[in-house]
């Protein structure tokens, strides 16, 4: 296992309370895996991404559990000898591509900077790799484009410098934050299978979040479903878009817009909206917008049990372990 | 290229500028100030010798051919000369104006590297004793008023501790030869160490008192243009790359957080020319600003106009110095593209 979490809980204490953003989530990666986390906004899963690169701003902060990287846990670790880590063991691409790169900076000296921090090579060496990682990443004539600055560059090309920076020093771990959502779709698709060849050339894991179960159909081997800071269902990505078993994830499944269909149906979305997490529902955390809840959900919190090759948080296939639930 | 025809055209926009203030100063002398026939040739002067007076300083003139004629003058680089010493303006200008450049660079210099200190920490451990200190520091500066913060320091550091001297700009025996007017540059130049140091010593507490209100806006400006950048996506990038926090803040946080920065140090440098004027009379320091003074009480007319030239075309000049400084710091500004 490269990367093992182990009941990771991550609060931000605010004046009006107490907010669990990670709460009791455990998971691991193994080498050359692509892992998707899937949720819709605010279920944890930037902060979760966060706390395994020990990047939480106040007052974010992990109170609980353990991040195994290579067996050694990162949250014991001094910020010195996180940052020998970051950058070069794991690295991170991040949902904005527009602001996530220093305005000030020419491109190639964003990466020589992360290159020349982790590996002895001279500055001269630094480049020709930089204008390597550029040209892999699929930017035309980069070592012109090296000397750009960001603004020079539409959203999908700097979204290839990011992804050029962060593998820049060959990291077994890539984590990326949501990577293509703030791109056209036709750019989405081009990032993705980028993302999916670099996978497999450079033999990373990849930690791909997303709130768009259609990105995780195409590219993730393992999919971790995450709802209000906890994990509903994780599963294979086959086994899930074929047996879904959690309501949250059935609603999440039937709100991807399908090219196929021709209905004209209005899309599918899951009624209501994500709890304040200041003011959770008791119970189960999806009980207030669940179409099958029963007395119980509202009541007690279903745990994380494994049922058929998957693991899932709900009551309705927990009465007897092993035992699926009825109908769907 | 195009930012040297940025520049060229900025430097022709002071034209109109130097035009529009010389007329204001013009009549505002003339309307406004005292007859400055009786001040100059004293009480005791018969109205024939005042009218003469002022037929030979061109004064009974309509003011459009008093002005027009001033211009002309001007343009042959002839500013007129004093009503009291009948020096040229350009020379009575210029042996007093370097003393104040002097000290107006020594107290923004003072301003900027502890204002950005001061602020940087305080950015940086926000909310901490540090952050409080420097409010309350920024908070002390804006609001002490220079001739009293002088007083204070002279008593301080001359009076009771006799670390420093109290007035002027250099004890005159280490005199050095005259080239520019700076007497650090001038000392430098013709190594005379004596009174380099001597030069110093006498700019500490002057540039302290001048420098302190500058010093606080800058803290202040510092702070909070480093809280906005450190909240940037940026940063978070620069972090995640595993680059040490230290050279975070400095190669990224501070670097973005410059450029408001600069243009307050800009404006701060040009409220220091006035600033200047009490600072010099509280320590006798032979400048600009208190000569001014004095001849505006006097209505010495073609050297106030000399001087309100000369800082009109300074106010210019730093001001396209911070443009010039913007566009090294911010790669999006293309000001050729702007101008057109
Ligand atoms: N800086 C912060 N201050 C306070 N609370 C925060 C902060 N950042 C995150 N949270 C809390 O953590 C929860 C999870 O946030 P997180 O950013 O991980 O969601 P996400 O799944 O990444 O959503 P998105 O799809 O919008 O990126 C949020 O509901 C929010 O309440
Ligand atoms: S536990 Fe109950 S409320 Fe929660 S998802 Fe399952 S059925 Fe719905
Ligand atoms: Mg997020």
């Amino acid at each position: 296992m490269l990367l093992e979490v182990n009941h990771l809980k991550t609060d931000f204490k605010l004046k009006k309370g107490i907010v669990h953003a990670v709460n009791d989530v455990s998971f691991g990666i193994e080498k050359g895996e692509i892992l998707a986390i899937v949720g819709e906004s605010g279920s944890g899963k930037s902060v979760t991404s966060l706390s395994v690169m020990g990047l939480l701003q106040e007052p974010g902060k992990v109170v609980d559990g353990e991040i195994l990287y290579k067996g050694e846990d990162l949250l014991k670790k001094s910020e010195k000898e996180l940052q020998k880590i970051r950058g070069d063991q794991i690295s991170m691409i991040f949902q904005e591509p527009m602001t996530s790169l220093n305005p000030v900076y020419r491109i190639k000296d964003q990466i020589i900077e992360s290159i020349m921090t982790h590996m002895k090579l001279s500055r001269k060496e630094a480049l020709a790799r930089t204008v390597e990682m550029l040209k892999t990443v699929g930017i035309p004539s980069p070592g012109q484009r090296a000397n750009d600055y960001p603004h020079q560059m539409s959203g999908g090309m700097r979204q290839r410098v990011m992804i050029a920076m962060a593998l820049a020093c060959n990291p077994e771990l890539l984590i990326a934050d949501e990577p293509t959502t703030a791109l056209d779709v036709t750019i989405q698709a081009q990032i993705l299978e980028l993302l999916y060849s670099l996978r497999e050339r450079f033999n990373m894991a990849v930690l791909l979040i997303t709130h768009d179960l259609g990105v995780v159909a195409e590219a993730a081997d393992r999919v971790i479903v995450m709802y209000c800071g906890q994990i509903m269902e994780e599963a294979d990505v086959k086994s899930l878009f074929s047996n879904p078993m959690h309501p949250y994830t059935l609603g999440l499944l039937n709100s991807i817009p399908r090219i196929e269909d021709e209905s004209g149906e209005r899309l599918y979305m899951i009624k209501g909206m994500v709890p304040n997490p200041l003011h959770m529902p008791q119970g189960c955390p999806f009980s207030d917008r669940c179409d099958r809840c029963m007395e119980r959900c509202t009541l007690e919190m279903p745990e994380l049990k494994e049922v058929g090759g998957h693991k899932v948080r709900c009551f309705l296939y927990n009465q007897e372990a092993g035992k699926e639930a009825d109908d769907r | 290229m195009q930012m040297i025809k940025y520049m060229i055209k900025r430097i022709l926009m002071l034209i109109p500028v130097l035009i529009g203030v010389s007329i204001i100063v013009f009549l505002i002398m003339r309307v406004f100030s005292p007859d400055p026939a009786p001040i100059v040739l004293g009480e005791h002067a018969t109205q024939q010798s005042m009218q003469e007076w002022r037929l030979a300083n061109g004064l009974n003139d309509p003011i459009w051919l008093q002005y027009v004629n001033y211009i002309k003058d001007a343009m042959t680089g002839n500013l007129g000369t004093s009503y009291y010493t009948k020096a040229p303006v350009t020379q009575e200008i210029f042996s007093r104006f370097p003393a104040t450049i002097e000290l107006a660079i020594a107290a923004i210099i003072f301003a900027s590297l502890l204002g950005i200190f001061l602020g940087v920490v305080s950015a940086v451990k926000k909310n901490s004793i540090f952050d409080n200190g420097g409010r309350i520091l920024a908070l002390i500066g804006v609001s002490m008023p220079i001739f009293w913060l002088g007083i204070l320091l002279i008593i301080l550091f001359s009076g009771t501790l006799h670390w420093l001297p109290s007035t002027g700009r250099l004890n005159p025996l280490y005199q050095p030869t005259q080239i520019t007017g700076f007497y650090l540059i001038d000392s430098l130049l013709t190594g005379n160490m004596n009174a380099l140091v001597d030069a110093l010593r006498h700019l500490v507490l002057p540039a302290l008192a001048l420098g302190m209100y500058s010093m606080a806006i800058i803290t202040r400006m510092t702070r909070s243009s480093m809280l906005e950048s450190m909240s940037q996506d940026y940063i978070r990038t620069a972090r995640a790359k595993g680059i040490t926090n230290r050279r975070v803040i400095r190669k990224h946080a501070l670097r973005n957080a410059l450029i408001p920065i600069v243009t307050v140090i800009g404006l701060q440098f040009g409220s220091l020319l006035g600033g200047a004027v009490l600072t010099e009379t509280v320590f006798s320091w032979p400048g600009i600003g208190a000569y001014t003074v004095n001849c505006i009480l006097k209505s010495d007319f073609p050297v106030v106009q000399g001087v309100v030239l000369l800082v009109a075309v300074v106010y210019v000049l730093v001001n396209l110095a911070v443009d010039i400084i913007y566009a090294f710091l911010d790669p999006r500004i293309k000001y050729a593209k702007k101008e057109g």
